[in-house]
């Protein structure tokens, strides 16, 4: 178990590297620092000297691989690469352009975030695999059609009109809940309801056709058939049998996005005004921030990759066939 | 001399050049046993033969708005040689002149005749504070605002009447066809038609038409003289600008495949049939790809691009084609993200087809590797081709959206679904609600998005092989 993490984790660490070669690339071979100066100074302040000053306060000023000008280690440590991309490894972030530690930042905002995305994942997965479990299991009649149908509907509607409806609706014509902002501790889940709620309903459409498939896949294998000769009841099949094996393949879809909870909702946050990692990287967007972008690209894909590890130990656990190869 | 001059932008030239490719792909496919079976499975199935009616008229549509122009301006005096406009406008906004160009001050509702917020105005009688009268809508009312209720009614029915008599006469001529082509009276190619008997499900056909003309031709009517859907913060017509919004839905649907596809199928291909290092290269890179999440690898090249768009100001002669080029940019990056779970798909086919007896026949007959891939591999993915292609349109026509918002969309100028819910989402806010844009957006992406959804599902069941 031990050697087949650590292979997992030593197989992570060319795909980290190339992550880290294309996000360097993009943002700094693509457009050179002069371009990003130019853009972020605005065509009126635009001189050399501002440009000079722009690129030294942020160490962009140094060559982007090789230092020639440096003596010994510091021809590599002192470049571009070095600084902006090769310490994201070991977490050093840099600074935003408000001269925040964006570390300490993605730490403290981390919170919030997981506040709304770990209800949000364990409510919906239950609603989903619920409703899946029934449209499955009255298979080929009217109440599947037509749920089927509400499904595909369900999943035609913008993200942005359930957030955009139901703060309208529940928090502005109702009253029922703060329409934005957050709090701390317990007083919390007033700001939290509708978030998770619109985020549930949001993602029924999709996560049940998806698992309604898996089930009836399932439902045609052979070991039912056999269960179903046995003489079981057909609850029973399913409950015991079909449930069961079913699991595998959703896992797979399920596990891996549990790290990514950590960065939160890009339109959710951004809409209720939550203090997360998802309204971090909208802010950090419109303000053209390269250094929070850079981090967040960089810390979603480590997460990822840690999702991907989880899966294929969890697969481990759950399907016996499979062994620590 | 012309009156004006064709303006060819890169996403028309895409957009026409993949229609051209959808056509030939047709006529291929016709010629193919197995994909014929599959598109007259297509064909009997109503529900997509109701939505495929939607969408070609979708599509058409964007084309209309896909042949653009610029106007010749009328010679000043003492001008030699012409000169034309510098807006770039396309053949739709010429049929729409008359939404385009009587725009309002501000916001105003459906149908309203006067603005939607008081004002101070200067009369006779001294200051009054009243809403003002519209500039344009229901302006051929004159002072009599009262009869408005009763000439939308009258001219809505009249609408109507008219979809019904055109539907009519539609549904009698295919009937007529159908009819001289089978040899049957009238009435029994009738009765096929609404039993679902025909080879094609002319009833799905009939009954989308039906809808279309119901809907579209009484709003095609009042729109002459009516805002049908308001107008927006600066008084254009909503209208107007949901029609516009579908090209913009359409290119980003339709030419990211233009990416995706060709990426797709030949690191897939090379992957899975060739295997050793070429596979192990292929896949390290869509490995990498995938596992930035796809928002903020979005966010990061769009970023990027906007670097390189705005401080080259010089590489574009109108905004039109600034607009342009930062929407193909945009079908760029959205393809290069997304076309590792297509390549993927097709590396694991290919590595099952390879093995298969009749390409290892093949192989030991000395067919060369291309060959191998062109005439057995390749027809035999097709069908998987077909099927990401069309279930990739609605998420893409979903994420411009999404995109927009979050402000690395489109050009903020370019009239789109997402730039439109954007500016409106804080309309709502206000007293009394503004909620004819968001509405217009919502309805029209929604019955895209959801014709193309149900449409991908039938062809996922026409084209699998396994439902066969």
């Amino acid at each position: 178990m031990l050697a087949y993490l650590c292979r997992r984790l030593l197989y992570a660490v060319p795909i980290l590297i190339g992550v880290n070669l294309l996000t360097f690339a993009l943002f700094f071979v693509v457009n050179t620092p002069d371009d990003m100066a130019r853009m972020q100074l605005g065509v009126k302040h635009v001189t050399p000297e501002a440009i000079q000053k722009w690129k030294a306060e942020r160490g962009y000023d140094r060559p982007l691989f090789w230092n020639g000008d440096a003596v010994g280690l510091a021809r590599v440590t002192d470049t571009i690469f070095f600084d902006k991309s090769a310490r994201m490894f070991v977490g050093d972030f840099g600074r935003a352009e408000d001269g925040r530690d964006i570390a300490r930042e993605i730490r403290t905002r981390m919170g919030p975030s997981l506040a709304i995305a770990l209800p949000t994942f364990v409510l919906g997965l239950c609603v989903t695999i619920t409703l899946a479990l029934i449209l499955a299991f009255f298979r080929a009649s009217t109440l599947d059609f037509w749920g089927v149908v509400i499904c595909v509907a369900l999943m035609s509607i913008s993200g942005l009109f359930y957030i955009i409806g139901g703060q309208y609706l529940v928090a502005k014509v109702w009253k029922l809940v703060p329409i934005s902002g957050f709090g701390e501790g317990l007083d919390a889940w007033r700001f939290l309801v509708l978030p998770v709620l619109i985020g549930v309903v949001g993602g029924i459409g999709a996560s049940t056709r998806w698992y309604r498939t898996i089930f009836l896949e399932e439902v045609n294998k052979d070991y039912v058939r056999t269960a179903r000769a046995k003489g079981l009841p057909e609850t029973l099949v399913f409950f015991r049998h079909i449930l069961k094996n079913a699991m595998i393949p959703i896992l797979t879809g399920v596990v891996v996005v549990i790290p990514l909870l950590f960065m939160g909702s890009l339109l959710t946050e951004s809409f209720f005004g939550i203090p997360g990692l998802g309204s971090y990287t909208i802010d950090a967007i419109n303000a053209q921030d390269f250094a929070v972008v850079r981090s967040m690209v960089f810390i979603g894909s480590v997460l990822y990759i840690v999702g991907l590890i989880l899966t294929d130990i969890s697969y481990t656990l759950v399907d016996p066939r499979i062994r620590f190869e | 001399m012309m009156p004006f001059q064709p303006v060819l932008l890169w996403s028309d030239l895409l957009l026409w050049l993949l229609l051209a490719c959808a056509i030939g792909l047709g006529i291929v496919s016709a010629r193919t046993p197995h994909l014929r079976r599959a598109w007259s499975r297509l064909g009997r199935n109503g529900v997509a033969m109701a939505v495929a009616t939607l969408l070609t008229a979708f599509l058409l549509v964007g084309l209309l708005d896909s042949l653009h122009y610029r106007e010749r301006l009328p010679p000043a005096p003492g001008q030699t040689g012409t000169v034309y406009g510098v807006e770039v406008l396309s053949v739709l906004d010429g049929l729409l002149t008359h939404l385009r160009s009587r725009n309002e001050k501000t916001y105003s509702a459906p149908f309203a005749t006067r603005l939607y917020a008081k004002e101070s105005m200067e009369t006779p009688a001294g200051t009054v504070r009243d809403y003002p009268r519209l500039k344009h809508g229901g302006a051929h009312l004159g002072d009599d605002e009262t009869k408005r209720d009763a000439d939308v009614m009258q001219r809505a029915f009249a609408g109507k009447v008219q979809a019904f008599l055109i539907w009519l006469g539609l549904a009698g001529g295919l009937a007529a066809l159908l009819a001289r082509r089978q040899g049957c009276s009238h009435q029994e190619a009738w009765r096929a038609i609404w039993r679902g008997e025909t080879a094609i499900a002319w009833r799905g056909v009939l009954l989308a038409l039906g809808g279309l003309l119901l809907v579209f031709l009484p709003l095609a009517l009042l729109a002459g003289d009516y805002h049908v859907f308001g107008t927006d913060k600066v008084g254009q017509d909503v209208f107007y600008q949901v029609l516009k919004s579908i090209r913009t839905a359409l290119v980003i649907g339709l030419v990211t495949t233009l990416v995706t596809l060709p990426l797709a199928v030949v690191l897939g291909i090379v992957a899975g049939y060739f295997r050793g290092w070429a596979d192990d290269v292929i896949q390290y890179i869509y490995t990498v790809l995938n596992s930035i999440p796809g928002v903020l690898l979005i966010a990061a090249a769009v970023l990027m691009m906007q670097v390189v768009i705005d401080t080259r100001p010089q590489w574009f002669a109108t905004a039109a084609e600034r607009a342009d080029l930062r929407l193909l940019a945009l079908c760029v990056i959205l393809g290069m993200t997304s076309w590792t779970g297509l390549a993927r798909l097709l590396r694991g086919e290919t590595l099952k087809l390879r093995e298969l007896e009749y390409i290892q026949a093949a192989r030991a007959f000395g067919v060369s590797s291309g060959r191998i891939i062109g005439r057995h591999i390749l027809p035999n993915l097709m069908h998987i081709v077909v099927i990401a292609l069309v279930m990739d349109f609605s998420s893409l026509v979903l994420a411009e959206a999404v995109l927009s918002y979050v402000g690395i969309g489109v050009d903020p100028t370019m009239i789109s679904f997402g730039t439109m819910i954007n500016n409106a989402r804080m309309e709502l806010g206000r007293e009394p609600v503004v909620w004819w844009s968001l509405a217009a957006a919502f309805v029209f992406m929604f019955v895209l998005v959801l014709s193309a959804n149900l449409f991908a599902d039938a062809v996922r069941d026409a084209f699998d092989p396994r439902l066969d």
